[in-house]
């Protein structure tokens, strides 16, 4: 590791947010280069001196109680309707409860949309973070056979690993990741430059297929296969042909399915 | 307030008030703090948190559990920068000093290796005061709220990324700043 790569990755090893590879690479360089270490030292002494008690403001004990006086106590806020008449009121009640039932169906529709939206955002940023610190990868190996017993013990179930060194996307390595809330497999392969990240995980009952193409040039592909939800990021222009391949190319070793 | 009777009631029987005060009230401390650097006065900082937690009590219906503190400080930062902005001429103010802020940090050589003493809470304080909001807000959010990269991304609705660089980039400002408080002392 280089002082330049060091430097990008200082802050997030003050802040526990590097892998264990990475972290113990970056405390090598650290060991062996003093201008890096001040550095480092620098951040955590102005890490120290901000979190100092007295820099924090506590609410005063006032406040609590103001707010409490004004939540409502069962739950509807009444206040704006004070003022109104009750047969007015009743027939604003009438129709609100018409155009609710008729939003209620469009929004369970909706909200599959939506979730697979906030999915393929959140895989963005996943991406995005392991090209930030220079390819986060718990196991690095080319080897699928390397890669897949790796995450065994490590999840509670177990992804597909696929070569597709004949089609020209190698395989990288893999590493833990979270989205949506749930520990998932994260397979990174490279063709050329760019990087794909391919997420894994047991498929959910309503997966919904996501082909999104981000403003900052990402593209998010998500598919549902053999009973495991996929989802590959990546800036690649080869994005299609890889989802493609991925799907087609055979699963390793014998899968319980 | 009638607490008894929500202590005895089993969870599934509480109202919503009473989930409300057990899941998000809680973190008030934790909103008034974001609140108060945000705002950088008492008065509005009260404003903010107060307004704050009406906002949260009145959506709450549709929080679907996940972390109620994130949940909150993203609605006290979304409620401070809608009040901010319905209070133009505050807003004039604080852009007119974030200007002049941003010029005087750019001709610092390398900020990361000025070397720093034990700063004193003072200086740490009035240094942090006067940082743009997107820099002092990602740090209170970091140092004093220990959220993670992930966390802080959820309430500012910034990529991981992002939060990287900003963090990077307010933490060598705010040694430039303290650094500079020093040695003019």
């Amino acid at each position: 590791m280089n002082c330049t790569e060091a430097r990008l990755l200082l802050h997030a090893y003050l802040d526990n947010e590097l892998d264990a590879a990475r972290s113990l690479e970056l405390a090598g360089h650290l060991d062996a280069c003093a201008e890096c270490m001040a550095r480092y030292r620098n951040l955590e002494a102005l890490q120290h001196a901000l979190r100092a008690p007295e820099l924090q403001h506590r609410a005063p004990a006032a406040l609590a109680a103001r707010i409490a006086a004004q939540l409502p106590h069962d739950g509807i806020r009444r206040t704006s309707f004070r003022r109104r008449s009750w047969p007015a009121l009743s027939a604003a009640l009438a129709a609100l409860l018409l155009v609710a039932v008729a939003i209620a169906g469009w929004q369970a529709w909706q909200s599959r949309a939506h979730q697979a939206d906030t999915l393929a955002m959140e895989a963005v940023s996943d991406h995005q973070r392991s090209l930030l610190a220079a390819h986060l990868i718990d196991v690095r190996s080319s080897d699928q056979h390397t890669v897949k017993p790796w995450f065994d013990g490590r999840l509670d179930f177990s992804p597909q690993v696929k070569d597709l060194r004949a089609q020209g996307f190698e395989l990288i390595g893999g590493r833990l990741d979270v989205l949506g809330g749930r520990r998932v497999a994260a397979l990174v392969y490279k063709r050329h430059l760019h990087m794909i990240n391919v997420f894994e995980w047991p498929a959910d009952a309503d997966a919904a297929a996501i082909n999104s193409q981000g403003s900052d040039g990402y593209r998010v592909i998500g598919w549902a296969q053999g009973g495991m939800r996929f989802l590959a990021v990546s800036d690649s222009s080869d994005l299609d042909t890889f989802t493609r391949d991925f799907r087609s190319a055979p699963m390793l070793a014998a899968e319980p399915r | 307030m009638d607490t008894s009777q929500a202590a005895i009631a089993p969870p599934y029987r509480m109202n919503t008030r009473a989930r409300f005060e057990a899941e998000v009230m809680r973190h008030l401390g934790a909103a008034y703090n974001l609140a108060r650097w945000l705002a950088r006065n008492d008065q509005d900082a009260e404003d903010v948190t107060q307004e704050a937690a009406l906002r949260a009590f009145r959506y709450f219906e549709g929080f679907r559990g996940g972390d109620a503190r994130v949940w909150l400080l993203t609605i006290v930062r979304n409620t401070f920068y809608s009040m901010r902005a319905g209070a133009s001429q505050d807003r004039l103010l604080d852009d007119f000093d974030e200007v002049l802020q941003g010029r005087a940090d750019e001709d610092t050589p390398d900020p990361e290796v000025l070397l720093l003493r034990a700063a004193d809470a003072q200086q740490v304080r009035a240094a942090l005061q006067a940082l743009p909001a997107e820099y002092r807000e990602i740090l209170v959010l970091r140092e004093f709220e220990e959220c993670s990269y992930k966390e802080i991304a959820a309430i500012t609705q910034l990529k991981i990324g992002t939060v990287m660089s900003r963090l990077a980039r307010a933490r060598q400002r705010l040694a430039v700043a303290v650094a500079g408080a020093e040695t003019s002392s």
